[in-house]
């Protein structure tokens, strides 16, 4: 009992962090820098003592208030929740550290913060969850916070693309609560590991085909699948740096990826139709995401239609299904999160040293610039695929898992979608940072100290993404939250275990 | 029956007020509606015909009451609604200010 009260902590010290700073930090910038970078230290080393903990105890749950479920709401760490609780927090303490520096340019950054630790309450509430409903608040509450946090600028293109984020999301939203409220219906239970077990005890039904239609519309709209994705490429720019990687990074995956992944695979259970689905939803979100992102000038929009196609990549690996396929996906997500935010925060350094995010006007500002520069760099080729950076090793087990399948057509095109990759990250590079410079950029200064140091750590992790294949490493982080979903329904019957 | 056809008449009255309208605000007011549809919705499915409250009390036996945990849920629901509709019409305010229009065809600055 006494571990497993570590859990209810990934909601509480965000929203305590987001309390505190909206109580002391108004008008004081020191105060909301200390509060708001300690806050998120302090969850990304909880968040490796609960790895730690899952590793030495095996899944654990969290009553909340003292009921057990499936009466009460349980909150469950297992293989899948830690994998995502490191990636997000880790992410997040990244773009806190970054933001001290980036965000002196706004004038009330309290309210930055307590947007940013809200909106981070809510996805570590999503992970951590094992309620249905309970994932369905946590959801809103860090979807309400991102709609306000792309709006954050109050400009016009800011305004704009807020609203259409905010409608849509709503939109999505209701059709989860609408396919939660079938699910209830049915099952008469709200608890997941429940549900799972009379969803599996009482065979296929209609209402479940409805329900998992009803899910692929909400999630996917979150999750920015290709015919949900038209929000992505306005509200990912239109946001501040810091959040656009935060938006990119983690909330399409924790909001998106992370529910399909545990409703499909562990309360409906997953069978071939639904991997039909989600591979072919994955591999046209890959093409498409790619080639729009081919013809793009804006630095941030066109880093935002790549995050629709390397979405696609993790999708189209995870409904393959296969234990290879799966680590390949998760291994794929966790990547990502780290180059895209890297990526975000480059362009962000550039917009704050410049003041343009338009590839055709800017030029040679890696000599300007050499830190941003060489960052850019690396976290371009991981992203790309290039040998020995960690993007090159998930797309290459993706690969292989899907040549393994037998699904050879799928295999094709991600590689093909890989090659147009690295050429729109050569054209980032070529445009932005090599060439000549340009005369007015002659007074251009390196970005702030604390900056470097975000963009710093990331990138090292991007270099040095590929040691999470050694093994030691590989069996704690990823082959846990493999295990979780190869095993499926059986999820039900190791938490209903862990409750007793 | 019927009513859960009227309840998905009205969410589809919703949607379509989402899609087919230019006013801002009509759109605002669009996704109210279909809102209150997924709320109903939920609360029908509570409903037991001739059921009574469920608040226990010793003196009698209670055989048939309605279902309490989903009014639970449309209340969390309604308070999740009313933050999104704040938000939502926040923005609209702001776009009046920035635009001067509530109309969506002109305000498309944004590449696409």
């Amino acid at each position: 009992m006494v571990n497993s009260s570590i859990i209810p902590l990934f909601v509480a010290v965000p929203l305590g962090g987001a309390f505190l700073n909206s109580l002391l930090g108004r008008n004081r910038k020191k105060v909301t820098d200390i509060i708001g970078v300690s806050t998120a230290f302090i969850l990304s080393v909880l968040s490796f003592v609960a790895l730690r903990l899952y590793n030495t105890h095996g899944v654990l749950v969290y009553n909340v208030g003292g009921w057990k479920p499936p009466i009460g709401i349980g909150m469950v760490l297992d293989g899948l929740t830690a994998f995502m609780l490191v990636t997000v927090n880790v992410v997040a303490f990244c773009i806190a550290v970054y933001s001290v520096n980036y965000m002196e340019k706004f004038t009330s950054k309290w309210k930055f913060y307590t947007l940013f630790f809200l909106m981070l309450g809510g996805m570590n509430g999503v992970i951590i969850t094992g309620d249905i409903f309970n994932l369905f608040v946590f959801l809103e509450i860090a979807a309400v916070a991102s709609y306000a946090l792309v709006a954050f600028g109050t400009e016009r293109h800011e305004l704009e693309a807020a609203f259409k984020y905010a409608v849509m999301g709503t939109l999505g939203s209701l059709f989860i609560l609408l396919g939660i409220a079938f699910l209830y219906g049915y099952t008469s239970t709200l608890n997941m590991a429940d549900m799972g077990n009379i969803l599996a005890q009482s065979g296929s039904a209609n209402i479940v085909l409805m329900v998992i239609v009803l899910f692929l519309m909400g999630f996917g709209l979150k999750a920015a699948l290709v015919p949900f994705h038209a929000w992505l490429p306005d509200a990912h720019p239109s946001a501040p740096a810091p959040i656009s990687a935060m938006l990119s990074g983690v909330l399409i995956k924790s909001l998106g990826i992370y529910a399909i992944c545990r409703i499909f695979y562990n309360v409906i259970g997953f069978n071939q139709e639904i991997s039909a689905i989600l591979m072919f939803f994955g591999a046209l979100s890959m093409i498409v995401g790619g080639l729009l992102a081919l013809g793009q000038w804006d630095f941030k929009r066109l880093l935002a239609y790549s995050s629709i196609s390397q979405i696609g990549y993790i999708v189209l690996a995870l409904g393959l299904g296969t234990p290879l396929g799966i680590i390949g996906g998760l291994f794929h997500l966790f990547n990502h999160s780290i180059f895209k935010s890297l990526l975000f925060l480059n362009a962000g350094a550039v917009e704050y040293a410049t003041g343009t995010r338009d590839l055709k006007e800017m030029g040679g500002l890696a000599s300007k610039m050499p830190f941003t520069g060489t960052t850019g760099f690396l976290g371009s080729m991981s992203i790309a695929g290039i040998p020995p950076f960690s993007g090159f090793w998930s797309k290459l087990i993706i690969i292989i898992a899907l040549v393994q399948a037998g699904k050879v057509g799928y295999a094709f095109w991600a590689v093909i979608i890989s090659v147009l990759t690295l050429a729109m990250y050569i054209k980032v590079i070529r445009y932005a940072f090599l060439g000549k410079l340009k005369e007015k950029w002659r007074g251009v200064e390196e970005v702030p100290l604390f900056m470097k140091l975000s963009m710093g750590a990331l990138a090292l992790a991007c270099v040095a993404g590929g040691a999470l294949l050694l093994p030691g490493v590989y069996e704690a982080f990823l082959q846990n939250a493999e295990g979780l979903l190869t095993n499926g329904t059986k999820y039900a019957t190791v938490v209903l275990e862990a409750i007793k | 029956m019927i009513i859960y056809l009227l309840c998905l008449v009205l969410f589809l009255c919703g949607v379509y007020c989402v899609l087919r309208k230019r006013n801002i605000i009509k759109i605002i007011i669009g996704i109210i509606i279909s809102e209150y549809a997924v709320h109903l919705f939920l609360i029908l499915l509570a409903y037991r015909l001739g059921g009574r409250s469920p608040i226990f009390s010793p003196d009698r036996e209670i055989t048939n009451m309605v279902d309490p945990l989903p009014h639970a849920l449309v209340l969390t629901a309604i308070v999740i609604g009313l933050a999104s509709t704040a938000l939502l019409v926040g923005i609209a305010m702001r776009i009046y200010e920035k635009y001067g229009t509530f109309d969506i065809t002109r305000i498309r600055e944004l590449k696409r």
